[in-house]
């Protein structure tokens, strides 16, 4: 699914979330790169549906929320910020829930289930309380959790934050792929540096506004940057 | 798709509550003091005359026990509401939110589930109030159930509605203190209204006009297998009404809003 946005705007009171942000994602791993309070959270809220837009427009193979949000809701996985799980329930039971929102009967989700554990490691914490377990556990959950339905659109937001490195390249790898393996639209909102890889699509999102979007190698040879950082540095120094 | 969403909804609130036990120890020993320490002080003191639904003069005890029913009803529809304000600031609601259903079905599935678990209190208790020799005629324990599910609902998307209005868990507690209390002692959960009427005339009409009032008879009425019409068509347009305010206050937010 091509995602699609088009002049998007949002404020909190006076204060301007998004400047009218015009950008296409398309199918394969987009890498969204912001400071806190850039405004990737809200980016996300608007992409599923959970805020209004006021201005501007996504639209999802040409087909807005507003119009198709069932269709596109049955597509779409996301990892939020927040972490999400229920802590009383296990990660059986959690993922189960999940499974039945999404219409996929008992037999097939414990197959699916099984299979994405297996990848993310999780296998033998199928019983576990999720209360019990550590971050890095929770958010590969997370993530089994948004890839049980096979959505083409994955949405992303800060997923390692807080991750010890071993998980971070776990999850990362999982992502990347999965992207290979099939045709998917990744959207990985992140503001560590050392995520990013020259070969990633990159959009760098600063004060609400896209400042950059293009290829990392490409970004930096335009750019006559040496590094990722260097990159950052040039482009902040260019909007402020 | 729409079952299995429902089941869904319906297993994790079945599972919550499994695991939240002393909720139902709590939500029943408050009625349960009531019926057997309150009541058994207060049936000298209220003289209470013939009225319908009852065909003979009763005991204190018997007369509460509908009142004492829709009280547990009333407190599980709230703190159901208030397990929707943790869920919301745990995020876990935006998983349910962002399922391929439309949002009124996903409340209403949230909705019934809690209704089950509501009739399951009820039903307990009712095997209590036979150590008081409250003993109702099999066919009004069966009537009761739907009107217990709909005074559920009613409740339910009532707190549906605070909820959703309400930002934090902390405010949450503090509304229902001016939500709960008033509706139940303002009813005639606890004493008939004509008695009300003695003390005050303008309580009697406060208490009157309570739809909590209203829910209660029409359980009563129905316990004794006779059907208050009127009373039934409220609640049901009640139901109607709160409903959809609850659903309609659940779309996404404008930029005033908050993310879920």
């Amino acid at each position: 699914m091509q995602i699609m946005i088009n002049k998007l705007s949002h404020h909190y009171g006076t204060s301007k979330a998004l400047k009218n942000v015009t950008l296409t994602l398309p199918r394969g791993f987009t890498l969204l790169l912001g400071p806190n309070g850039a405004g990737k959270s809200t980016l996300f809220g608007l992409l599923t549906g959970l805020q209004k837009i006021e201005q501007g427009d996504i639209t999802f193979d040409g087909q807005s929320l507003h119009h198709s949000r069932n269709t596109i809701m049955a597509n779409m996985g996301v990892v939020f910020q927040q972490n999400t799980l229920d802590i009383d329930l296990t990660v059986q039971q959690n993922l189960s829930y999940f499974a039945s929102l999404h219409g996929i009967s008992e037999k097939k989700a414990l197959q699916r289930i099984s299979t994405l554990l297996e990848k993310l490691e999780l296998k033998e914490r199928l019983s576990t309380k999720v209360r019990n377990l550590n971050g890095g556990h929770r958010r590969r959950v997370e993530l089994a959790r948004c890839l049980i339905h096979n959505p083409s659109i994955l949405l992303l937001d800060e997923p390692t934050v807080g991750l010890d490195m071993a998980s971070r390249q776990l999850i990362l790898s999982v992502v990347k792929n999965l992207t290979q393996q099939r045709p998917m639209s990744v959207l990985w909102a992140t503001h560590l540096f050392e995520e990013v890889h020259s070969d990633d699509h990159l959009v760098i999102l600063f004060k609400g506004s896209i400042v950059s979007d293009d290829i990392c190698s490409t970004l930096l040879s335009v750019h006559k940057q040496p590094n990722i950082d260097a990159l950052w540095q040039y482009l902040i120094t260019e909007n402020q | 798709m729409y079952w299995r969403c429902f089941i869904g909804v319906l297993t994790r609130e079945m599972l919550k509550f499994w695991q939240q036990r002393t909720r139902l120890l709590s939500a029943l020993v408050r009625p349960l003091l009531w019926l057997f320490v309150f009541a058994a002080g207060f049936r000298s003191a209220l003289g209470l005359s013939m009225t319908e639904p009852y065909s003979s003069y009763i005991l204190y005890e018997e007369y509460i026990v509908p009142g004492l029913a829709a009280m547990i009803v009333l407190f599980n529809s709230m703190q159901s509401s208030l397990s929707m304000v943790y869920d919301r600031e745990m995020g876990s609601m935006k998983v349910l939110l962002m399922s391929p259903v439309p949002r009124a079905f996903l409340m209403a599935s949230k909705l019934i589930a809690n209704t089950l678990v509501s009739a399951v209190q009820v039903y307990i208790f009712f095997a209590f109030a036979l150590i008081v020799d409250v003993e109702l005629s099999l066919l009004g324990y069966l009537y009761a159930f739907p009107i217990i599910m709909l005074l559920s609902l009613f409740l339910g998307a009532l707190g549906l509605l605070l909820a959703n209005y309400i930002k934090q868990l902390e405010n949450f507690a503090g509304v229902m203190n001016f939500i709960i209390f008033p509706l139940f002692f303002l009813s005639s959960a606890l004493y008939p209204l004509w008695k009300m009427r003695e003390a005050s005339e303008w309580l009697y009409r406060i208490c009157a006009f309570n739809p909590f009032t209203t829910g209660v008879e029409l359980l009563r009425f129905s316990l004794y297998e006779k059907l208050a019409l009127y009373d039934l068509v409220t609640i049901i347009v009640l139901t109607s009404i709160t409903f959809s305010l609850a659903v309609r206050s659940f779309r996404p937010k404008t930029s005033k809003g908050r993310l879920s």
